[in-house]
Order: C-alpha cells, then structure tokens, then sequence
C-alpha cells in the first residue's frame, strides 16, 4: 500500500469525487493557487498546498478562488449546496469562524429542520486547526466543541492519513453539512493508504490500540500522543485501550462504554480548552451511562482555559503533553472501589 | 403600459393576494391565533410583483423576515403558507418554520430569513449552482434598508462581481430599519450610490410603482440571463404596518402612519393608472378582488381547521442521516 502524506490524502479525496461526481466544487482563498498575480498557476494550492494540481484537471470553474471573504464564502457554498452543487469550502484556519459563523450556525445547520425536512445541504466546510506552530491566539485553536454544538452540523476530526481520506468521501457524499477539520501538525505526517476510493462512516470510532487497565480517548493530534503516552504506561505495567471517536457528532458512544465496561478508567485527551468541551461531553455520556462500571473519576487532560500563546515555551506547555496523559492515567489507577 | 392584460391581470391579483393575505394575518394575529413573530409586507407589494414578473419557476430568490409577499410573488401557495403560520402539520414546513423560515425550493424559494443580512450569501451561492450548471437561471436577494448595512451584503455583492454571477440584489428601501430611519443609518444617505462602487449597474425607483420596479427588473435580469453578470435595485416605499405585529411605532409621526395608506399604496395607484389608460374595467378589478378574497378565507378557515404537529415530529429533519 502506498505511503502518502496526510495532505495528499486529502488532495486525493477531493479529486477523486471531483471526477466522480460534476456537483463538487471547491471554493475559498488560493485554492486555485491564487488568481490575478504575475506568477504561475496551480503551483500554491492554498497556504497548505492542499488543493495543488486541481485546477489543472478541473478549471478555474470548479477550483474557485476567491477574495478574502469568509462570509461569502461560506454563504455562497451554502447557498450552492441548497441549490444542486455539492460545495467543498475552505475556510482555511478553523479560527476565522468568528467571521462568518452566521452562515454557519443560523443558517446551513437549520435550513432542513426550519423547512419541514424538504431540503438537503450537502456541504463541506474544512479548515485547519491547533496548536504547534507558534500561530498564535488567531490561528492555532480546537473550536470543534463550538460546531458540536450545533444540531444541524456534522464534525468530522482525522488523525490519520487513511481516515482523513475516507472520511473526506464520506463528508463530501453526505447530504448534511460537514464540518471536516485538519490539525496543522499533521499535514506532513505519513501513512498507509489505498489508492482507490474509500469511505469511513461517521459516528465510528477507531481503537487504535487495545488494553484492559485503562480507555483512553483522544481526537487528532492528541490521538498521537495518546499513543506515545499508551507506550510509556506499558512500560510500566499499564495496558491502554486509546480510541479515536473520529467524529464528535454523531459520537460513538457504545465504543467509548465498552471499552470502559472492560477497563473501569477513563482519561480524555482533548488539545481544546476545557469548559463545554468534547472531552466534558464524553465526560457526561460516560458518567450517565457507565456510573456503574466506573472504578475511579473520569480524568480530562486538556489544555488550560486560557487562549493559544505565542511564545514556543507558552505553547508547549499548553499543549497536552504524553507525560500528563501518563499521569492521568497512574492516577487513576490508584484508585478503587 | 407595455404589459398584456393577462400579465396587468396576474400583477394586480398577486399585489392582491399578498395584501388580503397580510391583513388576514394581522388580524388573526391580533386575535391571539398566531404564535411568535410576524412581519408584514403591506404596502410594498410593487416590490416583489414587480421582481418577480419576471422569474420562471426554476428561477431562485432568498428574503428577509418579512417574506410573506416574496413567497407569494414566487408562486408558494397561500394556504400552505398560512398553515405554517399558524404553526400547523400540514404547513409548508411542517411547522417547524413559521413566518420568518417559510421556505419552498419547488418553488425557487430559499427561504424567509429571521436574520437581517443572512440571504444575499446564500443567493450568491444560487447563481453560482446556475452558473455552474450551465443555465441561463438568475438569483434574486431581497434586502432591506436595514440589510443593507451589514457586512455579509458588501461581501455577496463584491463576490457577486467578482465571479460575474446571475445574482439581483433588490434593496427594498421602506425609511426604518425596524425602529431606526434610514437616513441615520446609512452614512451616505445613497443606498444605490453605494452599490454602484461595487461595480454593477445600481438604480434607484419608486417602489410603490409596479410599473418603475417592473422595468428596472427587466434590465437587470437581462443582464443577468445574458452573462454580464450582477445588478443592484434600490426600490423605495412605505411599510403600512410596524416592524413587527404589535409594534407601537412611537418612533413615527401620527401624521406619517396616516399618509402612508393614502398617499402610498402601490396597489390603489396601480389601479387608479390601469382603469385611466382603459387596459382593465372596475368589474374585471372586482372580479379578481373577490377571488383573492374567496382564497384567503379558505386558507384561513383550513389553518383554524387544520392541526399541530406531532410531537413525535420534534425530533425529525435534523439530518439526511446520522
């Protein structure tokens, strides 16, 4: 099987449903590589360079730049996906929501429940998200918890290069909107993926790694740390199952509970700031559903509820470390009842 | 007049309908037989008639929380309207909706929008499905004085031009942007001037003229069909009622509210200027007048009739599939 980059993933995903399908369409800033400059097409692809080499196959028609712009943006692919196209919009980093989350919340995520069940928006929202890159308050945070929110929306988070393409198949064949969020760090990461087109299904977690002392979940980034953190307490004795939900709606909650039906441990890796967060949700399902089976308290390891800083010292000990999750997770195995 | 009796006959009777329709609500909303928020469109029925004249059936608009006269020019069905009104299962959302989310694609219509400035993105996106697809299909977004300043608009309509889409922005200019006068709320006191920066073709008319709205419309559209892209109207005309249903309207004069019905009325001038060129008799006016009426009493008789929702239905629609 072939080894590509998280990024080409992605790059595949959207041009094989381009060619499958006339509907899709990608629109925002530079993902044609720019237009109206003195330099070459196609060779930027977005600041990413994800959507590189599209507009070659497809045209300036279906690989749209636009200006900076992200309520229309937005608003247009929505309005396009109510009307027969099935829009793929990039909204570049996840932080520029506070722009043009109207089209978003009150608009995208309502229309088929305002209108009686009669219509379908078959949209794709992407943008890049997290910390790790020294960005800053603006360009560096989880707003996942924000979309989950919302009745209406999907929100779909890949850690690996095989889920990031089959779940961007999945999210541009959906008839809902889609929330599809990309961790900055993880664009240059490598992995095992098929040529050929594939499809995740939402709502399916992944167990990426089975142990009976402790569940740990985690969500994109924090997938891979909670994987070195599964390695560390290994060498100490301490089996972890680490899970991935790899969507946060719908969430698969059955696989969360049976894990914890085995292990009775529960710690939550979430890079998102704590309040009203995923992990909190998980958190709640768990404590409703699982009292029983609980052998300790549920342990959330997040970052602190304050906004990404900028100096690489600051960042680094927002960020959920391995060693934190290691320790998380002794703790509550020193507990029984 | 340039118009066929047949299409003075379809104007009159749709500015007709939405009136009847209007007053009919107000009225049982009054009554306490409407829940929630309503907005009415009377004395802005040039407007909408006036625009959509000129739309086919797969042709799109987008509106604002005072759609009911949209959605009549646009072909929705009135009963099925007043239904999802009154909150009922069989209106045309289910009732889910009601009075500022009536919505029917059947019909090209993408829906009322509760917030002010949220449809001209969503009509951008409209011209660009026809675009894309090749036809030769317009969008239509309806705003509102009030509308006009917010961001979303300027951004629809630099995209708009931009991309040279088949959008119509068409400014329905009544002097308040709910409680606040348009010329303290727009800086440049030129709705159209400003448009025109964008750079489109931007006109102001007398929206309480059928006639003026119905020609303006017809360049733009002809532009739009041919590919040159978007155009702007700002039609200016007086809203009868308040903001809202129930609205004391202390922010205007007695003297205004009682001018505004004799002075205004796109329907009473259109057919004052019909009867005077002879294209229309008293007796084919009546005729259409006690139709109209005939069609809202029976849409009002089946909402009163009709019922709620199932609860069970409280849960549904959220998703295609989750």
């Amino acid at each position: 099987m072939p080894q590509i980059s998280f990024r080409q993933a992605l790059n595949d995903a959207l041009r094989a449903e381009m060619r499958r399908d006339p509907a899709v369409v990608i629109i925002g800033e530079d993902v044609a590589g720019g237009a109206g400059g003195t330099g070459v097409d196609d060779a930027y692809g977005g600041i990413m360079g994800v959507t590189r080499g599209l507009v070659g196959e497809f045209g300036r028609e279906r690989v749209i730049d636009t200006p900076i712009t992200e309520s229309a943006i937005v608003g247009m692919a929505a309005g396009a996906a109510l009307t027969g196209l099935r829009p793929v919009a990039e909204l570049m980093f996840v932080d520029f929501i506070g722009v043009c989350l109207d089209q978003i919340l009150n608009q995208v995520a309502k229309f088929r429940y305002m209108f009686g069940g009669n219509v379908k928006t078959p949209l794709v929202i992407r943008a890049m998200f997290g910390a790790g890159f020294n960005a800053g308050a603006q360009h560096s945070q989880c707003l996942y918890s924000f979309f989950t929110h919302v009745p209406g929306l999907k929100v779909v988070i890949p850690s690996t290069p095989y889920d990031a393409k089959g779940l961007l198949i999945q999210a541009i064949r959906d008839d809902d909107p889609v929330v599809f969020l990309e961790h900055t760090k993880l664009y240059d990461q490598e992995g095992e993926v098929p040529s050929e087109s594939y499809a995740i299904p939402f709502g399916e977690a992944n167990v990426l790694r089975d142990g009976g002392d402790v569940t740990i979940v985690a969500l994109a980034r924090m997938v891979h740390v909670a994987l070195k953190a599964a390695d560390l307490l290994a060498s100490k004795g301490v089996e972890a199952t680490v899970i991935d939900p790899r969507s946060t709606s719908p969430l698969d909650e059955d696989t969360i509970l049976d894990s914890l039906s085995a292990t009775g441990r529960l710690v939550i890796v979430d890079e998102s700031n704590p309040r009203c967060s995923v992990a909190s949700e998980i958190a709640a399902v768990v404590a409703e559903r699982a009292f029983r089976d609980l052998k300790a308290p549920i342990r959330r390891v997040t970052a602190p509820h304050t906004p990404v800083p900028f100096s690489p010292v600051l960042e680094e000990a927002y960020i959920p470390s391995s060693d934190a999750v290691v320790a998380a997770a002794l703790d509550v195995m020193g507990w029984s009842r | 007049m340039h118009l066929s009796t047949h299409h003075l006959k379809r104007a009159y009777s749709t500015m007709r309908r939405i009136r009847e329709f209007e007053e009919r609500v107000n009225a049982e909303f009054a009554a306490g037989h409407i829940p929630g928020f309503v907005h009415l469109y009377s004395g802005e029925e040039a407007i909408a008639v006036g625009v959509c004249m000129h739309l086919e059936v797969d042709d799109y608009i987008g509106s604002t929380h005072r759609g009911h006269g949209h959605c009549i020019a646009k072909g929705c069905d009135t009963t099925g309207m007043m239904l999802e009104v009154f909150g009922k299962a069989d209106g045309l959302c289910g009732g889910k909706g009601g009075s500022m989310h009536i919505a029917d694609l059947a019909r090209g219509m993408l829906g009322a929008n509760a917030i002010v400035g949220g449809s001209p993105p969503l009509v951008v996106g409209a011209a660009l499905a026809n675009k894309t697809r090749r036809t030769d299909r317009v969008a239509v977004a309806f705003t509102g004085d009030g509308g006009c300043n917010q961001g979303t608009i300027f951004e629809a309509m630099n995209m708009a031009v931009v991309l040279r889409l088949p959008a119509i922005f068409v400014i329905e200019n009544n002097g308040y942007g709910e409680g606040t006068g348009v010329d303290y709320a727009v800086g440049s006191k030129d709705i159209a001037g400003r448009a025109a920066g964008f750079g489109m073709p931007a006109v102001a008319v007398d929206g309480s003229d059928f006639f003026a709205v119905h020609e303006a419309m017809g360049a733009a559209v002809a532009r739009a069909r041919s590919g040159a892209g978007p155009s702007f109207i700002e039609a200016r005309c007086v809203r009868f009622h308040g903001h809202y249903c129930g609205d004391p309207q202390t922010y205007r004069s007695k003297q205004e509210l009682a001018d505004a019905r004799q002075l205004h009325d796109p329907i009473a001038a259109f057919r004052e200027r019909v009867l005077a060129a002879g294209n229309l008799t008293e007796a084919e006016f009546s005729s259409i007048d006690e139709e109209v009426l005939r069609d809202i009493d029976a849409a009002a008789a089946a909402a009163h009739r009709s019922v709620p929702p199932s609860v069970s239905s409280l849960t549904t629609g959220v998703y295609s599939s989750y």
